[in-house]
């Protein structure tokens, strides 16, 4: 009985405590504004709903899986929500009469109101208790229902809800009496959700058999007789693909915004790539990547605007491809000067010493001292766009085709060299720098390839970024985005290329398409750093001991007899 | 003769010489710089005193923070990144504690003990934020690869400057004025701002104290033996996480002094306001040799002193414009030189065990 | 001619001497062990000889060359690998991948190949993907090749770590205690195996041991260090009746030669 307590305490007050950060950090009032099923559920409530279940989960998960759901893991997980909504509600209570706001900017009328359901006195309280009641409620009913059901059930909320949140991204993608028919302006309708969930059951349930047959084509496939379904699944794909390339032409009136942020996104998958030379390849820990983007940009800037008479005294405008092949160069260069002298320290002193560079190159372009080259403080607009002939590409989703171009060769390159006497010299030096030079590596030159590599992917990111924003200034290239880009790496899982795209698309995509949630992106992600570390150092998606394309090219069949992970 | 100077040159390669030549260029730069200031007159004596003061006083305040940042790396051989926020949320606190008694007038009539009450608030703060930070987000990560608490701490630093944005605004905050410590002071007859001196010898007392206690107490003789060597401490008796969390709470509390001490220097407060400085008393920490206490001392008053007269010294000597905006940068330049050319700092690193 | 010499050679840690004065020759194709008690230098040497601390004193010759003063990348090109006490693998990547980190000097392509991927390039990669699965076949780990090398059973983790060092087609191969850690039947297998590298490979194997019952076997010379300076060398038999290596392992008493016997496992030096 009394570990039950304790367990019950200690889950209750680490949920409260979440609570209570996310109530005074002012998140669930921000996101309160989001409705995400119209009249039922707003993303602050969600967000108190998610720790209210979590805090069931954690209590459950201490638990013995057999006494669950006796009795006692009724008690145990109700009663730790229970500890979470008197917190909280404690919270509400202590606001107005002692003050609170006075220091907790977030300390509002507003959140009281949010935490109480609009509705004053005892029986707000009683709101604010029975909500979080239902949601630790959640966890439980998740335990009674039967085998395949549980899992596709919540899949299919958690998709739906999911949607809700990514309105802005889901809504162009359909027509719209289907959209107008399912979305608000803010989330989903009630029929919409209802819908939705009802059709990703359907989808879930199905999509074993569904799988199972597309796996059986594709073994059909492999065999000599299929060579008509091969042809088949070849066509399938290709139109696959031309249906994603043209989408962004079909799709551009509704979502320029979305491509807007698809852009964004495209542009750290550059960058992203870049860093994972250093870093996941490597092993270099560096901070101060930002440089590169910036020399990038800013050198695409200075070469192509008409502003910055002292430069213009010397070099007539260029256009785009004529600025952009120098940029690329002086990137190259500088990640050869900036790698030379790290090359003899290791792991933590690294990190600090390219985040000195990282700043140090940060205060030179604001300073006066380079105003006239870089137009200081206020930055450099008239930045030229990429031409074709005539064509001049204006639009964000026309960028996002030069973009993507330029992703496809930073995985090419990135894959090509991965597998290559190159990248085995770089992870030789990531696992055991000692070993590998007594192994005759060069780790000089392999350490400054690694830089340069990664510098001439963050230059060209900056070359696309500064024409793409037509302007830049120094603030955006600030230590946060190196922060950002090593972020995402080790949420998708260093030296993994897809976790690179997932890693952007979580980081960068989703604050973009969730506007109220652009003020807490940084706390997100420090949070987000320190939890993969705790718990998942590998990222969300991994590289696995790979069969790279020579080894199954020289070993054919015979890899069918050796062991695998 | 060839093959005597071959033999002698046997370690040195390349890189080294390119990084030699740099270094060279600097100094002579730095050289020239100083010759051109000093010799053009446009500093009188006094304004060159009040350069080294103040930065004197600044750098007793890196001096604070960088202890934090040396005993840490002497236990567990991780730089704590987020030891630029713990010096934050002491201070960011405290303010609105001082803004109560500002309003209640306690800073007029009882000003020492008003700042007293700011600073154990401060201190208490900057504490609690330290030691839960080890025990949450360093303790599980003992033992991993060198770069997971790093990214961990990095990832710390983020998450608490934006949690007290969250929590106390993202403007600046202005701290109350102390009238004994506003104004002058003649001494040997050169005209002195209170605060500065104020500053400075508190700053320099709490840092002998701290030093003391990790030299002649029990506690300190703990810490020093875990640094030492954590299995052997351990198999002496000594509770070791006990020792790691007290070590870190000497550091956060030194941090939340020195906290108060900017803030007061500087009259606001901010969330951003640990960043730099952290950077910058962790170069101090790299100048006197990390892991060594009197060294980061010495380093912080040393890194003070030369970014405080930096930009007038060298930096309009060679005639760049509103050199005072390359202050920071003069820092940086100092900790990345010192992590290239000496790691070890200037005294040399007490704990040479890095790998 | 000696493959590797060693004239006066020393060393020092602040006040402390680790290797002092020792002279050293190692015939081609012989198998040359090098043993002692704990603390007595052993690796202290192949970390010099390796080139991974500067000699203070005296000089290294390989094939009548000073290599003391080469960078350990350049040692290594010249045919000398190792293998270390605490095995240090590259434990994230593949077994099949380790070996060809050994190979890495026996390869020419550098950035460009890769990616334009040259016909040459490839070849060589064909080749290179052959040679490591045969040399990890010759030390009975083939079956492991697509493993991460940390996930490899101790045993295994020592053949992959000679594998690896096989790999770089070294003249002079280092083993720093390449039976720690193991139980008799396997160090017997161990030692075998050293015998046969020695013929197969045609190359000369310099062995640290920290037990000299396991070397007298299949050395053909012994060198004995105590305390960082060579009290003996001669063959196995000579070494074994010299009254001064008798003393330095028996003469601490007996609770020193017991924990000897018992604790290979042990980091020394």
């Amino acid at each position: 009985m009394k570990t039950q307590l304790r367990l019950m305490f200690r889950a209750g007050l680490i949920g409260g405590l979440i609570a209570l950060h996310l109530t005074l950090v002012g998140m669930v009032e921000a996101l309160n504004k989001r409705e995400i099923i119209e009249d039922i559920i707003t993303l602050g409530q969600l967000l108190l709903m998610g720790v209210g279940l979590g805090t069931a989960v954690y209590a459950l998960g201490k638990l013995p899986r057999e006494r669950r759901t006796q009795r006692e893991g009724w008690w145990v997980a109700l009663g730790a929500v229970s500890v979470v909504a008197l917190i909280l509600g404690l919270l509400a209570l202590a606001i107005k009469p002692l003050n609170l706001r006075f220091m907790f900017q977030n300390a509002s009328p507003a959140l009281v109101r949010i935490l109480t359901f609009d509705t004053p006195g005892v029986l707000g309280l009683v709101k604010l208790w029975a909500f979080l009641l239902f949601s630790g409620a959640l966890a439980l009913v998740y335990l009674y229902i039967p085998q395949p059901w549980d899992r596709t059930l919540s899949y299919a909320v958690g998709i739906t809800l999911l949607m809700g949140i990514l309105r802005a991204l889901v809504a162009p993608l359909l027509p719209d009496i289907i959209s107008d028919f399912l979305f608000t302006p803010s989330g989903l309708t009630q029929i919409g959700a209802v819908i939705l969930v009802v059709l990703w059951v359907l989808f879930l349930h199905y999509w074993p058999d569904f799988k199972a047959r597309l796996e059986t084509w594709q073994k059909e496939a492999q065999t000599p007789q299929g060579a008509p379904i091969r042809r088949r699944l070849n066509i399938a794909f290709l139109v696959a693909i031309l249906v994603l390339l043209l989408l962004p032409a079909i799709l551009r009136d509704k979502g320029s915004y979305l491509f807007e942020v698809l852009d964004m996104v495209g542009i750290y998958i550059i960058m992203g790539l870049g860093l994972n030379i250093v870093v996941g390849f490597a092993g270099l820990l560096d901070l101060g990547y930002v440089a590169f983007f910036a020399i990038g940009a800013y050198t695409m800037a200075v070469l192509t605007t008409p502003e910055l008479p002292f430069v213009r005294q010397y070099i007539p405008p260029m256009n785009f491809w004529e600025a952009l092949p120098i940029a690329l160069l002086l990137s190259l260069v500088s990640g050869i000067l900036l790698g030379v002298p790290v090359l003899k320290t290791r792991g933590d002193y690294l990190a600090i010493i390219t985040l000195g560079f990282g700043e140090i190159i940060r205060l030179l372009v604001i300073s006066d001292l380079l105003k006239p080259i870089l137009g200081g403080a206020q930055g450099i607009t008239g930045v030229a766009r990429p031409t074709f002939g005539s064509f001049v590409v204006n639009e964000s989703w026309e960028y996002f085709y030069i973009i993507l171009v330029t992703i496809g060769i930073g995985i090419f390159i990135s894959t090509r060299l991965r597998d290559s006497r190159l990248g085995r010299a770089w992870k030789a030096i990531r696992e055991d720098e000692d070993v590998a030079v007594a192994m005759g590596i060069d780790h000089v030159s392999a350490k400054l390839t690694a830089f340069a590599t990664g510098a001439l992917l963050a230059g060209m990111a900056g070359a696309l970024f500064s024409s793409r924003l037509y302007s830049i200034a120094p603030h955006s290239f600030n230590v946060l985005i190196s922060i950002n880009v090593l972020c995402l790496l080790i949420v998708g899982g260093m030296g993994s290329l897809p976790g690179v795209v997932v890693g952007a698309l979580a980081l960068v995509g989703l604050p973009e398409l969730l506007r109220e949630f652009a003020e807490f992106r940084l706390l997100v992600y420090g949070a987000a750093l320190v939890i993969m570390m705790l718990y998942k150092p590998e990222g969300l998606w991994p590289e696995k001991a790979r069969v790279s394309r020579v080894a199954r090219e020289v070993f054919g069949d015979r890899l069918k007899t050796l062991k695998v992970e | 003769m060839w093959e005597r100077l071959r033999y002698r040159l046997r370690y040195v390669s390349g890189t080294d010489v390119a990084l030699w030549i740099v270094a060279a260029l600097l100094l002579v730069m730095i050289t020239v710089g100083s010759y051109n200031s000093l010799t053009s007159g446009r500093y009188t004596g006094k304004q060159w005193f009040d350069f080294i003061i103040s930065g004197l006083a600044q750098g007793s305040i890196y001096a604070l923070i960088a202890l934090g940042y040396t005993m840490v790396y002497g236990i567990l051989f991780m730089i704590n990144f987020a030891h630029g926020e713990v010096f934050m949320s002491g201070p960011f606190t405290a303010y609105f504690l001082a803004e109560v008694l500002e309003q209640r007038g306690l800073f007029e009539t009882n000003p020492w003990l008003a700042l007293g009450l700011v600073m154990l608030l401060s201190m208490a703060v900057s504490t609690v934020v330290a030691v839960s930070l080890e025990r949450i987000a360093y303790r599980p990560l003992r033992g991993a690869p060198r770069l997971v608490p790093l990214i961990t701490a990095i990832g710390a630093s983020f998450f608490l400057q934006y949690t007290f944005r969250g929590l106390y605004t993202p403007g600046f905050k202005a701290y109350p004025e102390v009238q004994p410590l506003k104004g002058t002071w003649t001494l040997f007859g050169l005209e002195i701002q209170r605060m500065l001196i104020a500053v400075f010898v508190s700053s320099l007392l709490l840092l002998l104290l701290l030093y003391a206690f990790v030299q002649f107490t029990k506690v300190g003789r703990a810490i020093r033996a875990v640094a030492e060597d954590q299995q052997a401490a351990a198999l002496m008796g000594v509770d070791v996480d006990r020792t790691i969390s007290i070590t870190f709470a000497v550091g956060g509390a030194a941090a939340g002094a020195a906290g108060v001490f900017y803030a007061l220097m500087f009259r606001q407060v901010n969330f951003f306001m640990g960043f730099f400085p952290g950077l910058k008393a962790f170069t101090a920490a790299v100048l006197g040799g990390i892991g060594n206490l009197p060294g980061a001392m010495l380093g912080g008053l040393f890194l003070g002193v030369f970014e405080s007269l930096g930009p007038s010294l060298f930096l309009e000597g060679l005639g760049v414009p509103a050199a005072y905006q390359l202050k920071d940068a003069i820092a940086f330049t100092m900790l990345v030189l010192f992590l290239i050319f000496r790691p070890t700092g200037i005294l040399g690193e007490r704990l040479a065990k890095r790998a | 001619m000696a493959l590797l010499e060693c004239q006066h050679v020393t060393k020092r840690f602040g006040g402390l001497v680790a290797v002092n004065q020792v002279d050293l020759q190692v015939e081609p194709l012989s198998i040359h062990s090098v043993i002692g008690p704990n603390g007595a230098g052993k690796t202290t040497l192949f970390n010099l000889i390796t080139g991974f601390y500067r000699v203070d004193e005296g000089s290294i010759l390989f094939e009548g060359e000073p290599i003391h003063w080469l960078s350990p990348t350049h040692i290594a090109r010249k045919g000398i690998a190792r293998t270390y006490q605490n095995i240090r693998l590259f434990g994230d990547i593949s077994v099949l991948e380790n070996v060809l980190i050994g190979m890495h000097t026996h390869l020419r392509s550098w950035v460009f190949e890769p990616i334009l991927g040259i016909r040459h390039f490839l070849d060589e990669e064909r080749q290179a993907y052959k040679r490591a699965m045969e040399l990890l076949e010759y030390m009975g780990i083939g079956e492991w090749a697509f493993f991460k090398a940390k996930n490899l059973p101790y045993g295994q983790q020592r053949r992959l770590e000679i594998a690896r060092a096989l790999a770089l087609e070294p003249k002079l191969l280092l083993l720093d205690e390449p039976t720690a850690g193991m139980n008799p039947k396997e160090t017997e297998e161990t030692m075998a195996l050293i015998k046969r590298l020695r013929d197969d490979f045609n190359i000369t194997i310099l062995l640290i041991e920290h037990d000299m019952r396991v070397v007298m076997n299949i050395s053909d010379i012994v060198t004995v260090l105590d305390y960082g300076e060579k009290i003996s060398e001669g063959t196995p038999e000579q070494v074994r009746s010299d009254p001064r290596v008798i003393e330095a392992y028996l003469g601490r008493g007996a609770a020193t030669a017991m924990a000897m016997a018992t604790s290979s496992t042990a980091q020394g030096d």
